[in-house]
C-alpha cells in the first residue's frame, strides 16, 4: 500500500493549514505515506473514519466479512508487494478480532498497520459499550501500539506507525484512535516528522566481524547458509545468489525463507527443518561453519537445540540484536540488514575447497530425495503440490493455511522468485490461507496467486468467498480435503496410539458452498481429474474458483523430526 | 534479597510516555521471570526517567533480557549490570511498636545503621534507613521482635561507579 518513503515537504512552502477533523486528518496522513487500499471492517467507534473514507477517491476500502481475514489479508498485502499492509476495524469486537492476524505479523516480522476505532475519550475506563483496552491487549504482539489522545497527533502517529511497521525488523504497529478524536475538529500539521529517539536500527554490519565471518567461511571444509525470511525482508536475494554462485556453498531454506533463493538453483536444498528435506537437514547438521541470516534459530528448524549442528560454528547475521544468541551463542555474531552484511561479505569469501562435501550431499540427495506414491485409486496431496508447482512453474504466488498441506507444499512448491511463498510460519495460525491469497492478488493483480488450504482451516475464514465474489478475484482456492485436522490426526497416530480425538471432520460440499456464494466450485475425487481440474481453476478469471481435491485421508507428512528431537531421529518411512 | 538464587540488575533510561511501565514489565513477565524489584523516577531531564529492575535470572539471560527491552520502542538504553562496581542503594520506612522500656534501645540500633527516626507516638516509631539491600534486610531483622507494623521499601537504585556510563 506504500510506494514511497515518507518525505515530508519543507515547512517553507507548507500552505495554511486547513481545518478538519481528526478522521479526515487520519485519511490525509495515510494518503501521505502512500497508502492505496486497506482491509476493514466499519462500526460504532470508527464511523467518523468510514465517513472520511467515503469521500477519498484515492483510497480503495476493501470490505471483508470478519476482521480476522482484514489482518490476514494486510499481511498477504505486505508480503505480496514489500510494501505496508494496512488494516481497521472498530473498537471492543473488532479491534478483538484482529488479534490472530496482528500475532502472525508480529511472528512473522511483516509491516502491517491496524487503525482501531477507540470509545469517545470520556469514557475510557469505564467498561463502556464495545470497550476492550486494545493498546493493553496488544502490547506484546505488536511491535508498537499508541492510543492517539489529540486530533493533531495523528499525523505523527501514523509516520511513526508507518516508519516502525517497515524499517528494521519489520512487525504491526496499531493505532488506536477515539471516536471524539476522530470528530474533534482541529488545525493538524502534516510536515511533522518521525520522531522515534529510542528507535535506531543498526543495518551495516561491524566491518571485522563481516572479515571474520568471510575468512571462517573461506576456510570451511563443510559450510551451509542457513537463510530464512530476513532475506525477503532486506531483498538480499541477489547478494545471496551472489555469494553462492561465486563460492559454490550450499544454502538451507526455512519455511519463511521459501523464495530468498531460485529453489531450482542446484546449490539450493529446499527447506530444512521438522518436515524439511532429509538432506538438508542432514547438510547443516554435519556442517563446520553455518552462515545463518535472516533466521531465528526457531525450534521447528533446529529441533533439540543442543544437538543442532554440533559441530558447526556460527555466523549470525539479523538486523534484530535481540535474536543473536537467544536460542544458540553465535561464534561470529553480526548485526545488520542482510542485503548490506552480505552485499560486504560476498567479496571477500574466497571459494572454500568442498568437492567432497558437495559428493556427501548429492549422495544424500539421491538417497532421499521426496517422493510420494497414489495409493489405489486414492488422490496423493503430495501429487496435487507437485502438480501445483509443475503447472505455474513455481512462479504463481501461494498462499497457504496451516497443517499437513502446508508442509507438503513447501516440500514440492519450487518457488523460483522472492515473495512467492505466503504462510503462517511462525504462529502457525490456521485460516490464514485463503484471507493472505486475497491480500496477495489485491496487491499483485498482475500474477497468478492461489490459495492451497486445508478443509480444516478453510472452515475458519471461507465466509469471506463474499468479499473475493464481490471484487471479482481471479482467486483459485484448492482445499486438499482429507475430512481430518491432518496434522493433529498425524500427531495422533505417531504419539497418540491411533487415539483420533476430534480430528475428523464431517464436512460440507464445498463445492456447492462456493457456488452458493457465487463462486466457482469443482470437486475432484479421482486421480486422472486432479490435472484438469486445476488447469481450469488455475485458467479461470474474475471469479474465486474452489477446487474440493479429496485426498487419501490416511496419507502422512514426513519426513519429519519429533518435536523436540534432533536430525538423529528423523522418520524417514512409515 | 537474601532470598534470592540470581539477582541480576538491569538499568533503564525510557521516554516518559503512558504505557512503558507495562511494556518494560510485560516483557519480563513473558519470560516467566519475577522481577524482585523495581524502582522508576525522574532523571535530570524530566522527559527521561530511569529504571532500576532487580530480576531473578541466571546471569547469562541478562543480557538477552537487556537485548529485548532496547526493543521498546520508549527505551533509550538498557544495560545489564553484570561486572561493573555500582552503588546500590535501597530506601525503607519500618513502623515498629514501642513502648517507654523499648524506645531509647530502637533508637540504639537505629544509630548503628545511621537510621532516622522520622516519625514518633505514644505506640509507634517510624524508621527511615538508607544502604545497599543487606543492610535494609539486617536493619529489619532486629527490629522483628519489637513488632513490626509496616515496612515499606523502594527497592534498589543502582549508578556505576565512576566515569562510565550506567
Amino acid at each position: 500500500m506504500v510506494r514511497q518513503v515518507i518525505a515530508p515537504g519543507s515547512a517553507k512552502t507548507a500552505a495554511p493549514r486547513r481545518q478538519m477533523n481528526g478522521a479526515q486528518t487520519l485519511v490525509e496522513a495515510l494518503r501521505r505515506v502512500g497508502v492505496k487500499l486497506l482491509f476493514g471492517h466499519p462500526g460504532g467507534a470508527s464511523l467518523p473514519i468510514y465517513d472520511a473514507l467515503y469521500d477519498a477517491q484515492d483510497i480503495r476500502h476493501i470490505l471483508v466479512r470478519h476482521e480476522q481475514v482484514a489482518a490476514h489479508a494486510a499481511v498477504g498485502y505486505a508480503r505480496a508487494s514489500g510494501s505496508v499492509g494496512v488494516c481497521t476495524a472498530t473498537s471492543g469486537p473488532g479491534a478483538t478480532n484482529l488479534i490472530t492476524g496482528l500475532t502472525d505479523a508480529m511472528m512473522d516480522s511483516v509491516a502491517v498497520v491496524a487503525i482501531t476505532g477507540q470509545v469517545p475519550r470520556p469514557v475510557i475506563g469505564n467498561d463502556a459499550f464495545q470497550e476492550a483496552d486494545v493498546t493493553g491487549i496488544t502490547m506484546p504482539i505488536t511491535k508498537y501500539n499508541t492510543l492517539v489522545m489529540h486530533p493533531t497527533d495523528i499525523p505523527r502517529a501514523i509516520y511513526n506507525a508507518f516508519h516502525l511497521a517497515r524499517t528494521g525488523r519489520p512487525g504491526p504497529v496499531l493505532v488506536d484512535i477515539p471516536r471524539d478524536v476522530s470528530q474533534e475538529i482541529c488545525e493538524p500539521d502534516f510536515e511533522t516528522v518521525p520522531h522515534l529517539p529510542g528507535y535506531r536500527p543498526v543495518v551495516e554490519g561491524n566491518p571485522n566481524q563481516i572479515t571474520e565471518a568471510a575468512d571462517a567461511l573461506s576456510a570451511a571444509a563443510r559450510p551451509i547458509i542457513y537463510a530464512g525470511g530476513g532475506i525477503l525482508t532486506s531483498g538480499a536475494t541477489p547478494e545471496l545468489t551472489a555469494l553462492v554462485d561465486a563460492t559454490g556453498i550450499p544454502v538451507a531454506l526455512t519455511l519463511m525463507g521459501k523464495g530468498a533463493m531460485d529453489e531450482m538453483h542446484p546449490r539450493c536444498l529446499g527447506m530444512l527443518g521438522m518436515h524439511g528435506s532429509a538432506f538438508a537437514n542432514w547438510a547443516i547438521n554435519s556442517a563446520d561453519v553455518v552462515l545463518a541470516v535472516g533466521v531465528r534459530f526457531d525450534d521447528r528448524v533446529t529441533g533439540r537445540l543442543k544437538d543442532f549442528a554440533p559441530h558447526a560454528r556460527f555466523i549470525h547475521v539479523d538486523i534484530d540484536p535481540a535474536e543473536i544468541g537467544k536460542n544458540k551463542p553465535a561464534h561470529i555474531p553480526i548485526v545488520g540488514d542482510a542485503k548490506q552484511v552480505l552485499a560486504a561479505l560476498g567479496p571477500r569469501v574466497r571459494a572454500p575447497q568442498i568437492e567432497a562435501w558437495w559428493k556427501q550431499i548429492e549422495e544424500w540427495r539421491r538417497r532421499n530425495p521426496f517422493r510420494y506414491r497414489q495409493r489405489d485409486g486414492r488422490i496423493s496431496h503430495q501429487y496435487v503440490c507437485d502438480l501445483l508447482n509443475r503447472l505455474t512453474g513455481g512462479r504463481a504466488i501461494v498462499a497457504t493455511d496451516v497443517g499437513q498441506h502446508q508442509m507438503w507444499m513447501a516440500q514440492w512448491y519450487r518457488c523460483r522468485e522472492p515473495r512467492t511463498f505466503i504462510t503462517s510460519g511462525g504462529l502457525g495460525a490456521m485460516g490464514f490461507g485463503f484471507p493472505a491469497a486475497m491480500g496477495a492478488k489485491f496487491a499483485r493483480p498482475d500474477k497468478q496467486v492461489l490459495a492451497l488450504v486445508g478443509d480444516g482451516g478453510f472452515q475458519m475464514t471461507l465466509q469471506d468467498l463474499s468479499t473475493a465474489v464481490e471484487h471479482e478475484l481471479s482467486l483459485p482456492i484448492v482445499i486438499l480435503n482429507n475430512g481430518a485436522l491432518g496434522m493433529v490426526r498425524q500427531w495422533q497416530t505417531f504419539f497418540y496410539r491411533g487415539r483420533l480425538s476430534s480430528s475428523i471432520l464431517r464436512n460440507p460440499d464445498f463445492a456447492a458452498v462456493a457456488q452458493a456464494f457465487g463462486a466457482r466450485g469443482i470437486r475432484v475425487t479421482r486421480p486422472d481429474e486432479v490435472e484438469a481440474a486445476l488447469t481450469t481453476a488455475l485458467a479461470t478469471e474474475g471469479v474465486p474458483c474452489v477446487v474440493d481435491v479429496h485426498c487419501d485421508p490416511e496419507e502422512n507428512c514426513l519426513p519429519m523430526i519429533p518435536s523436540g528431537q534432533s536430525v538423529a531421529e528423523m522418520i524417514l518411512d512409515e | 534479597m537474601s532470598e534470592i538464587a540470581h539477582a541480576a540488575t538491569i538499568s533503564v533510561l525510557v521516554q516518559n510516555a503512558p504505557g512503558v511501565l507495562v511494556r518494560v514489565a510485560g516483557l519480563i513477565r513473558r519470560r516467566g521471570v519475577n522481577i524482585h524489584s523495581l524502582s522508576v523516577g525522574p532523571t535530570e531531564d524530566p522527559s527521561i526517567s530511569r529504571m532500576t529492575i532487580v530480576v531473578d535470572t541466571a546471569p547469562e539471560r541478562t543480557e538477552q533480557f537487556a537485548k529485548q527491552l532496547r526493543k521498546v520502542v520508549e527505551v533509550l538504553r538498557a544495560t545489564a549490570i553484570d561486572s561493573s562496581p555500582t552503588v546500590d542503594r535501597e530506601l525503607a520506612l519500618i513502623k515498629v511498636n514501642v513502648t517507654p522500656g523499648t524506645r531509647l534501645e530502637i533508637m540504639e540500633i537505629a544509630n548503628v545503621f545511621r537510621a532516622n527516626v522520622v516519625d514518633l507516638t505514644e505506640k509507634t516509631m517510624t524508621l527511615e534507613v538508607t544502604g545497599k539491600g543487606e543492610k535494609v534486610d539486617a536493619f529489619v531483622q532486629l527490629l522483628v521482635k519489637y513488632g513490626i507494623r509496616e515496612v515499606a521499601r523502594t527497592g534498589q537504585v543502582t549508578l556505576v561507579r565512576g566515569a562510565q556510563a550506567t
